[in-house]
């Protein structure tokens, strides 16, 4: 992924193209054309659920694409979130994304520190074995995890039904493990020496020396440990089938059919707003891509 | 890489080895283990151990032995051999599901395919404003997909006043059924997943074309290459790793697709959106006689050793890509 990171001085068009006014007008026109294309086709879905989301019902169904509605019913956000209780759905989803990114943040941290910096012998056997996790598709976890967190080793209580049953797996990431493990690669072990000389044992060193000079990569794998739980879907459906306990993602569906269309889309958008401020926040860290190595579970 | 590595190796190697070495026997190993910190590392190492082998590692080789029992959840699992196979494979459903799956895919790479390539080659020339073309395209990846999904459902509302058939409606098309019909429900469903998914590769793409050197435009432009020419015989064959990298992504990616035909369709209208993943999912959740989970399992691991073969190439290739 490294290697794609660097900037070119150019591209295929040169400077001595963009002089000729045929090439100035015919892509700067492709240029407007693909920007009219990316609002409409990448916004317009998410300005049509605002816009619905303080549209009366009748509206939603009758005219969808009437710019001005008969009035704005901002009642359609209040109720989604009083009375079909979205706040309290929305905390859950924030409770079990706390709990993934806990897990994912403790598990990477830990083994990428003893498989960077510690190096026991048997290093090399646990790191092909983490490694080759990754070849492996989610598909086939469903239904073996499913039946381990029903019936957890040594524990005599099922998992199900508990927000443990999400953040436990979730701490099962390959790609964390090595996305962090190649950030402390990358760290001068100078420093460690130096710490060492001055006395500091493996727990001083992990978190007085390795974990602050390691914000950046925490960083990246917080974003990319919240957003993917605020996204999971099958996992959290499988294992709280308590309505109380579920997040969003597995609770919209459910409430779909039962609730008024306008109030519906009213939730769907707060649904959407956690998300979507991460990546105004984020953006840069989204499309540099780096979370994109992870896509490879599915 | 390399240069951490020779950075990292006074570490590994203890310093000041000792050379009156005393005789190795079990216990000064385990002496030495001890005062090398070796329970220490075994503290940082447990959590890893324990949450992979619980969760990753044991389900793992359960799947394997699972497929070839019958398990329930009131009596102890028994031997049945290759019987979740036949039964799998005796499945008239599962043609359907492996053709439906195949469908998805073809219409996946026909549809997603080309479209975030033409886009990111015409935005890499873009001079201003670079970032808001990117924002703009990535947006909907950000979306959580249950979220689009429900979102278009709304869109795809069948009747004439729904979203799509309004937009149609004005240049005289339609209505159209889309979810409804047996023809449409699959595309609808390949367009609303390409909507979610295209940002991403296109982010992909971008980097990709950053990385073309800039050297072989100019030997281009020296032998009189116009910007067609450039761009079919230098960017496209520079891409070439890139564009296999992002098939075999979208690959791995369709065959597993569960969410849109799930929260659709359901599978329907009579089974034309039932994909491979939805068919484990009935086996093992949605069965009024109880979950057959060694059916379940056996049709996994078949997906799992086809997806397994896609992703060895994966890896293959972005090993060699990024060094």
């Amino acid at each position: 992924m490294a290697a794609i990171a660097q900037t070119a001085d150019r591209t295929a068009v040169s400077a001595s193209d963009w002089r000729r006014p045929g090439v100035r007008w015919g892509l700067g026109s492709a240029h407007v054309v693909l920007l009219v294309l990316l609002v409409v086709v990448g916004l317009g879905p998410l300005l049509l659920l605002a816009k619905f989301a303080v549209t009366p019902t009748q509206d939603i169904l009758r005219t969808p694409m009437a710019v001005f509605p008969h009035g704005i019913a901002w009642s359609n956000l209040d109720q989604a979130w009083n009375d079909v209780q979205i706040s309290h759905y929305f905390l859950n989803t924030v409770w079990v994304a706390a709990g993934s990114w806990a897990s994912q943040l403790l598990v990477a941290t830990t083994g990428g520190y003893v498989l960077s910096v510690l190096r026991p012998a048997y290093g090399k056997v646990v790191e092909a074995l983490v490694l080759a996790t990754m070849f492996i598709p989610t598909v086939v976890l469903l239904v073996p995890l499913y039946l381990t967190v029903l019936h957890p080793p040594l524990l005599r209580t099922s998992l199900i039904n508990s927000f443990w049953a999400v953040w436990l797996p979730a701490g099962a990431s390959a790609f964390n493990v090595l996305l962090v493990r190649r950030f402390f690669d990358s760290l001068p072990r100078e420093v460690f020496e130096a710490a060492r000389v001055d006395g500091a044992g493996p727990y001083r060193l992990f978190w007085s020396v390795v974990l602050p000079m390691s914000r950046p990569i925490l960083g990246v794998v917080s974003v990319f440990a919240v957003i993917a739980s605020w996204k999971d879907f099958l996992w959290p459906l499988l294992v709280l089938r308590d309505p109380s306990i579920q997040p969003l993602s597995v609770r919209l569906p459910s409430i779909a059919g039962t609730t008024d269309q306008g109030v519906f889309l009213a939730a769907l958008a707060i649904a959407t707003l956690i998300p979507i401020v991460m990546f105004l926040l984020f953006q840069r860290l989204f499309l540099s891509g780096v979370g994109l190595g992870g896509a490879v579970k599915g | 890489m390399t240069r951490n590595d020779v950075l990292a190796a006074p570490v590994t190697a203890p310093p000041g080895t000792r050379t009156d070495r005393p005789r190795r026997t079990p216990a000064t190993a385990l002496v030495t283990w001890v005062r090398r910190g070796g329970p220490h590392h075994l503290v940082f190492l447990l959590p890893t151990l324990v949450i992979f082998g619980v969760f990753s590692w044991y389900p793992i080789v359960r799947s394997v032995v699972m497929s070839f029992q019958k398990t329930n959840l009131a009596a102890p699992p028994r031997w049945v051999g290759w019987h979740n196979f036949v039964f799998v494979l005796h499945d008239p459903l599962l043609g359907t599901a492996v053709r439906n799956t195949l469908w998805f895919a073809l219409l996946a790479l026909i549809i997603g395919y080309p479209v975030p390539l033409v886009a990111a080659v015409v935005m890499s020339e873009v001079r201003r404003a670079k970032g808001l073309y990117s924002a703009l395209a990535y947006l909907p990846v950000v979306v959580p997909p249950v979220v689009s999904v429900l979102l278009w459902r709304v869109f795809y509302d069948a009747s004439p006043t729904g979203v799509f058939n309004t937009i149609l409606g004005w240049v005289g098309l339609g209505p159209f059924p889309w979810l409804q019909d047996q023809t449409w429900a699959m595309p609808s469903l390949v367009l609303a997943a390409t909507w979610s998914g295209a940002g991403g590769t296109v982010i992909i793409y971008l980097a990709a074309l950053l990385s073309v050197p800039p050297e072989l435009y100019d030997a281009a432009e020296v032998d009189g290459a116009g910007i067609w020419r450039k761009v079919w015989h230098v960017t496209m064959p520079q891409l070439r790793g890139v564009l296999f990298i992002t098939l075999i992504l979208q690959i791995i990616a369709t065959a597993q697709v569960f969410l849109e035909p799930y929260l659709f369709t359901g599978g329907g209208p009579a089974n034309a959106t039932v994909t491979v993943l939805l068919l484990i999912y009935r086996y093992a959740f949605q069965n009024s006689l109880g979950g057959n989970y060694g059916a379940a399992t056996a049709l996994s691991l078949m997906l799992a050793v086809v997806l397994a073969l896609f992703s060895l190439l994966y890896f293959r290739l972005t090993k060699s890509w990024s060094q």
